[in-house]
C-alpha cells in the first residue's frame, strides 16, 4: 500500500468519523445514537490499524483492538443493556434549534481548521490533515453534552470527545505510548460503569433521566 | 529612653513583662476551668472572678511598674508560625494600656462575681465565663505585642470572643443581628489594619524578606511619605472601625446593650481603647514623621464623633443603648487630643504635643473608670428590674441608694464636672486646643478654635444627657405598668461599682501626679514631657503650662463642695421635721398618674428640635378611632422613631451593592449542567485562540 493511498483511505476515514460526530449531534432517539457511536468507534478502530501499519507503528495494532473491543463491542454492549433496564430505549429527545446547533458545528470544524493550520504546516506525518478533524469531533462531543438534556446522551458525548482525542493522538503523534492509552482504556471502562450506577440512582431519585430536574439539588435563594 | 534597658531585666524572672505573661496565661486556662466545673456553676462564677481578678490585679503591678520604672522589657516566644516566633514588648505605653485595661477588668471580675452569680440562677455560664477569660487575655496581649503576626492574632482573639459574648442570649433575634453587625465591621477593619501591616512590613524588608513583621524592624525602616500614608489611612480605618469612630460607630449601640452588662462594661471601656492604643503605637512609635494633615483628619473625626455621639445619646431612651453612643462621644474626645498631639508633633511643637497625647491618654484611662462605673450600675439596675427602657423605670434610688449615689458619681464624671475625673482630661484638652495660636499655619490656627467650640458643646450636651439618664431612671416615681419586686445590687457589685467611683474621685482630685506619672510616655514617643510645668506649682495644683496661665487643683474644689453639701444639709436638716413627705400638688387635675412624668423623650424633646436636621426623625400622633368627637380623645398614640441617619447615607447603599453583586456572581450559578459545560466551552475556545 502506497503512503499516497494510506493518507487519501485515512482522510477518508477521518470523514466519516466527522460524519457520525453530526450525525450524533442530531439524532434524536437514543438508540440510534449507540449505533452510531458503535460506527464511530469502528471506524476510528480501522484508522488505527492502517496508520499502524503504514507507520509501522506495531503498538497501534493493539491500540486498534482495544478500541475495538471497548468501544465497539463492550460499551455499546453496557449502554444497551442500561436502556433496556431502564426501559428508556424508545425515548425521542427533543433536539432544540437543531439548524444552529449544526452551524454551530460547521463553525467549530472550521475553527479547528484555523487552529491546526500551523501545526499541519509543519507537520511531516501523513495523518496531519486529519488532526483538525480529530478537533473538530471533540468540541462537536462537548456541544452534544451542552445541547442535550438526557443524562445518557450526555455521557455518550463524553464518549464521542474521548473518541475525538484518542483519533487526535493518533492523527498528531501516531498515537500515545501503549501504558498511557491502556490507562486511558480502563478510565473510560470505569467511568462507564460508574456512570451506569449513577443512572439508576439518578432514575430512581427523579424518576427521570433529564439533567434539567439536578437544577432542584441547587440551594433556594 | 528606649536603651534603657538593663540587661539585668532581660535575666531576671521576676520582671514586669514575666508577670504579665503569667496574667495571660492564667486567663487562658479559664476555658478549660470552665470545662471541668461545668457542673457547678456557682463554683464556676467564684472561680472565674477570682482568676480574672487576680490576673488583672498581676497586669496592674506589671504596668504601674513599667511606667513608674521607665523599663522596657522584651520576650520571644518559640511559639508561632515557623521562624516567625511571636514577639512581647512591654514598654511605658504598652504599660499604661496594661494599666488601664487591668484596672477596670479588676473591678469588673468584683463586680462580676454577683452580677454572673444572677444569670447563673436562670442560664449556664460555661461560655461566657469561657470567652470572658479570653476576651481579657486577648486585650492583654494586644497591648504587649510587638510584631504584626502576634497582634493580629490577638486582635482576632479580642474580637472573636467578644462577639461570642454579644451572642450570649442568643435565642434573641436582635442579639444575633448586633453580634453579626458587630463581626462584621470588626472583620472590615481587621483587614485594613492587616493590609496596613502589610505595607509597613514589605517596606521594612524591602518587600524580599519575612523579617520586616516585627515592630521593631518597621521602627527602623524609612517610609516613603506615600507609603506611610497609605499604612497610616488603613491602620486608623480599622481601629476606627473597632473605637467606634462616626461614621463607623453603628456596631456600638447595637451591640453593647445586647452583651451582658460586666461585658458591656468591659467592651466600652476598655476593649475600645485598645483601638487608641493601636492608633498610638503606629503613627507615634512606627511612623513618627507625619503631614500635618494626618492629625488633622484625626482631629475632624474625633470632633464629629464627640459631637454626633452626644446628640445621639440625647435621643436614646434605652439606658445602655444610651451609654454606647457616649462611647462614641468620649473616643471622639480621646482623639482629639491624639489629633492635637499629632498636628503640634509634624509642626515640632514637641512639649504641646506632649499635652495633647497626656491628655488624650488621661482621658482613655478616665473614660475607662467612669464608663465601667456607669455600665456597671446599668447592669445593676438590669438586674433588678429587668428593664433596659428608661421610660418605664423611676424612682429607683428610693430602692437602690447605693447604685444610684455610685452610678451619680459616674455621670459628674462623664459630664466633665469638678472634682472628678472626666472634668481633668477635658480640661487639658482644652489646654492643648488654647495653644493652638503657636501653631505656624494659619488656616489651623482659625479652624482649631472651632473645635474646641465644639467640645465645649459635646461637653454642655453630655451634661444634659446624663442629667436625663440619672433623673428618668432614678428620681420622680416609677413609670413602668406594675411594680416589679426591685431589689438592691449584692456587695459584690456594690464593690466593684464603689471601687470605680473612687478611682473617678483619685483621679479627679490628684490629677498632678498621674500627668508626671504619665509623662515618660510622651518622653519616649516625641523626646518631650511636661512634668516641669505641670507640677510646677506643687502637687495641689496642675499648671500644664505654667502657673500664671492656668491652673487647677481638684483638692480645692472637692473641699468646696463638701463646704457647700454639709451648709445645705446642715440648714435643712437642723431641724428635724423641716421636710415633710406630701402628695404632689396636681393643680387641682384629680386623676394624676406616674405616667404623666416628665420622661426622657420629653426631656430630650428641645434638642431634639433643635438639631433634627442630624437625625431621620420618624414622628406622628394618632387619636384613638374609639373617641366620639376629636376634642374628647379617649387615648392618644405617639409614635417617635429616630434613627441614625448614617444607615441610609453609608451602610444601606454599601448592603445594597454588596447583594446586588453577589446575586449577580449567584447567577452564574444556575445549577444546570449544561450551562457548567457552557463555561468549559467558551474557557476552552478562548484559550485555544490565545495560545495559538
Amino acid at each position: 500500500m502506497s503512503l499516497q493511498v494510506a493518507a487519501q483511505i485515512n482522510s477518508f476515514l477521518a470523514a466519516i468519523v466527522l460524519l457520525t460526530a453530526f450525525a450524533m449531534l442530531m439524532q434524536r432517539r437514543v438508540y440510534g445514537l449507540i449505533h452510531l457511536f458503535t460506527w464511530q468507534g469502528l471506524f476510528l478502530s480501522i484508522n488505527t490499524a492502517i496508520v499502524g501499519y503504514v507507520a509501522n507503528r506495531h503498538h497501534l495494532y493493539i491500540s486498534s483492538i482495544l478500541t475495538l473491543s471497548l468501544k465497539v463491542i463492550l460499551l455499546p454492549y453496557i449502554l444497551h443493556m442500561l436502556i433496556i433496564k431502564l426501559k428508556i430505549h424508545k425515548e425521542v429527545e427533543t433536539v432544540v434549534n437543531s439548524s444552529f446547533t449544526m452551524f454551530i458545528g460547521i463553525a467549530l470544524v472550521i475553527f479547528s481548521y484555523y487552529l491546526t493550520a500551523p501545526v499541519t504546516e509543519l507537520s511531516t506525518s501523513i495523518t496531519r490533515s486529519t488532526l483538525a478533524v480529530a478537533l473538530a469531533t471533540v468540541m462537536i462531543g462537548l456541544l452534544m453534552m451542552i445541547t442535550r438534556r438526557h443524562a445518557v446522551t450526555q455521557i455518550i458525548g463524553f464518549l464521542a470527545m474521548e473518541n475525538g482525542l484518542f483519533f487526535a493522538a493518533t492523527s498528531a503523534t501516531y498515537g500515545m505510548p501503549l501504558v498511557v492509552e491502556l490507562g486511558v482504556a480502563l478510565d473510560v471502562l470505569i467511568a462507564a460503569f460508574i456512570f451506569g450506577i449513577f443512572f439508576f440512582h439518578i432514575h430512581t431519585t427523579f424518576d427521570s433521566l433529564d439533567v434539567d430536574q439536578m437544577a432542584r439539588l441547587k440551594e433556594g435563594d | 529612653m528606649e536603651n534603657t534597658i538593663s540587661p539585668l531585666c532581660k535575666i531576671e524572672v521576676f520582671a514586669p513583662i514575666n508577670v504579665a505573661s503569667l496574667s495571660i496565661a492564667l486567663l487562658l486556662l479559664l476555658p478549660a476551668l470552665a470545662a471541668i466545673f461545668r457542673r457547678r456553676q456557682s463554683a464556676l462564677v467564684a472561680a472565674c472572678s477570682a482568676l480574672i481578678g487576680f490576673s488583672s490585679l498581676l497586669s496592674i503591678i506589671a504596668g504601674v511598674w513599667t511606667v513608674s520604672s521607665h523599663i522596657t522589657g522584651r520576650l520571644v516566644l518559640p511559639i508561632g508560625l515557623p521562624d516567625l516566633p511571636f514577639h512581647l514588648r512591654l514598654d511605658p505605653l504598652s504599660g499604661f494600656f496594661l494599666f488601664v485595661v487591668g484596672l477596670l477588668s479588676f473591678f469588673v471580675s468584683v463586680y462580676s462575681a454577683g452580677y454572673m452569680r444572677g444569670i447563673a440562677a436562670h442560664r449556664p455560664v460555661t461560655r461566657l465565663v469561657s470567652f470572658y477569660g479570653l476576651f481579657v487575655a486577648g486585650m492583654f496581649m494586644v497591648v504587649l505585642a510587638d510584631d504584626a503576626l502576634f497582634f493580629l492574632v490577638s486582635w482576632e482573639v479580642m474580637a472573636a470572643a467578644s462577639y461570642f459574648l454579644v451572642m450570649f442570649e442568643d435565642e434573641k433575634a436582635v442579639n444575633r443581628r448586633a453580634a453579626f453587625l458587630y463581626m462584621v465591621i470588626a472583620h472590615v477593619g481587621a483587614i485594613a489594619i492587616l493590609l496596613s501591616f502589610g505595607v509597613m512590613a514589605g517596606i521594612a524588608s524591602g518587600f524580599e524578606s519575612f523579617n520586616g513583621y516585627t515592630f521593631d524592624a518597621m521602627r527602623q525602616a524609612k517610609f516613603p511619605l506615600e507609603w506611610a500614608t497609605v499604612a497610616f489611612l488603613l491602620s486608623f480605618f480599622g481601629f476606627a472601625a473597632k473605637a467606634g469612630v462616626v461614621p463607623l460607630h453603628v456596631w456600638l449601640p447595637e451591640a453593647h446593650p445586647v452583651a451582658p452588662s460586666n461585658i458591656s462594661a468591659l467592651m466600652s471601656g476598655v476593649m475600645l481603647k485598645t483601638a487608641i492604643y493601636g492608633i498610638v503605637r503606629i503613627t507615634f512609635d512606627i511612623l513618627k514623621v507625619f503631614p500635618w494633615w494626618w492629625g488633622a483628619i484625626v482631629l475632624v473625626l474625633g470632633l464629629v464623633s464627640a459631637v454626633m455621639g452626644v446628640l445621639y445619646a440625647l435621643m436614646q431612651h434605652d439606658l445602655k443603648r444610651l451609654l454606647a453612643y457616649h462611647s462614641v462621644e468620649n473616643i471622639g474626645i480621646i482623639l482629639i487630643g491624639i489629633g492635637l498631639a499629632m498636628i503640634f508633633t509634624s509642626f515640632n511643637l514637641s512639649v504641646l504635643a506632649a499635652l495633647a497625647l497626656i491628655a488624650g491618654l488621661y482621658h482613655t484611662l478616665n473614660h475607662a473608670m467612669f464608663k465601667g462605673l456607669l455600665f456597671m450600675g446599668a447592669g445593676a439596675v438590669l438586674h433588678a428590674t429587668g428593664e433596659r427602657n428608661m421610660e418605664e423605670m423611676g424612682g429607683l434610688i428610693h430602692q437602690m441608694p447605693w447604685t444610684a449615689a455610685l452610678f451619680l458619681v459616674g455621670c459628674i464624671s462623664i459630664s466633665a464636672l469638678p472634682p472628678f475625673n472626666g472634668f481633668v482630661s477635658e480640661w487639658l484638652t482644652f489646654q492643648a486646643f488654647l495653644l493652638s495660636p503657636s501653631l505656624p499655619s494659619s488656616l489651623i490656627r482659625l479652624l482649631v478654635p472651632l473645635g474646641a467650640a465644639l467640645l465645649a458643646l459635646t461637653g454642655a450636651l453630655a451634661a444634659a444627657c446624663f442629667v436625663k439618664a440619672f433623673g428618668v431612671t432614678f428620681l420622680g416615681h416609677w413609670r413602668g405598668h406594675g411594680r416589679p419586686h426591685v431589689h438592691e445590687a449584692d456587695w459584690f457589685m456594690r464593690a466593684g461599682m464603689l471601687m470605680a467611683a473612687v478611682t473617678c474621685l483619685l483621679l479627679g482630685i490628684f490629677p498632678t501626679m498621674v500627668v508626671e506619672w504619665l509623662d515618660i510616655i510622651p518622653g519616649q514617643l516625641l523626646g518631650a514631657t511636661i512634668s516641669t510645668s505641670a507640677g510646677a506649682a506643687g502637687w495641689m495644683w496642675l499648671t500644664p503650662i505654667a502657673p500664671e496661665r492656668a491652673s487647677y487643683s481638684g483638692l480645692v474644689v472637692l473641699f468646696g463642695f463638701i463646704m457647700i453639701f454639709a451648709a445645705a444639709y446642715f440648714i435643712l436638716h437642723i431641724k428635724a421635721g423641716k421636710i415633710q413627705r406630701v402628695p404632689v400638688w396636681d393643680c387641682g387635675f384629680e386623676k394624676m398618674t406616674a405616667r404623666m412624668q416628665y420622661n426622657a423623650t420629653s426631656f430630650s424633646m428641645p434638642i431634639r428640635r433643635i438639631f433634627g436636621f442630624l437625625f431621620n426623625i420618624g414622628e406622628h400622633k394618632r387619636l384613638s378611632p374609639q373617641s366620639a368627637h376629636p376634642a374628647f380623645p379617649a387615648k392618644m398614640h405617639y409614635y417617635l422613631r429616630v434613627r441614625d441617619r448614617f444607615w441610609n447615607w453609608l451602610y444601606m447603599p454599601v448592603t445594597k451593592t454588596s447583594f446586588w453583586f453577589s446575586r449577580g456572581i449567584g447567577n452564574l450559578q444556575r445549577g444546570r449542567i449544561q450551562t457548567y459545560l457552557i463555561y468549559s466551552f467558551i474557557t476552552i475556545i478562548i484559550l485555544l485562540v490565545f495560545v495559538r
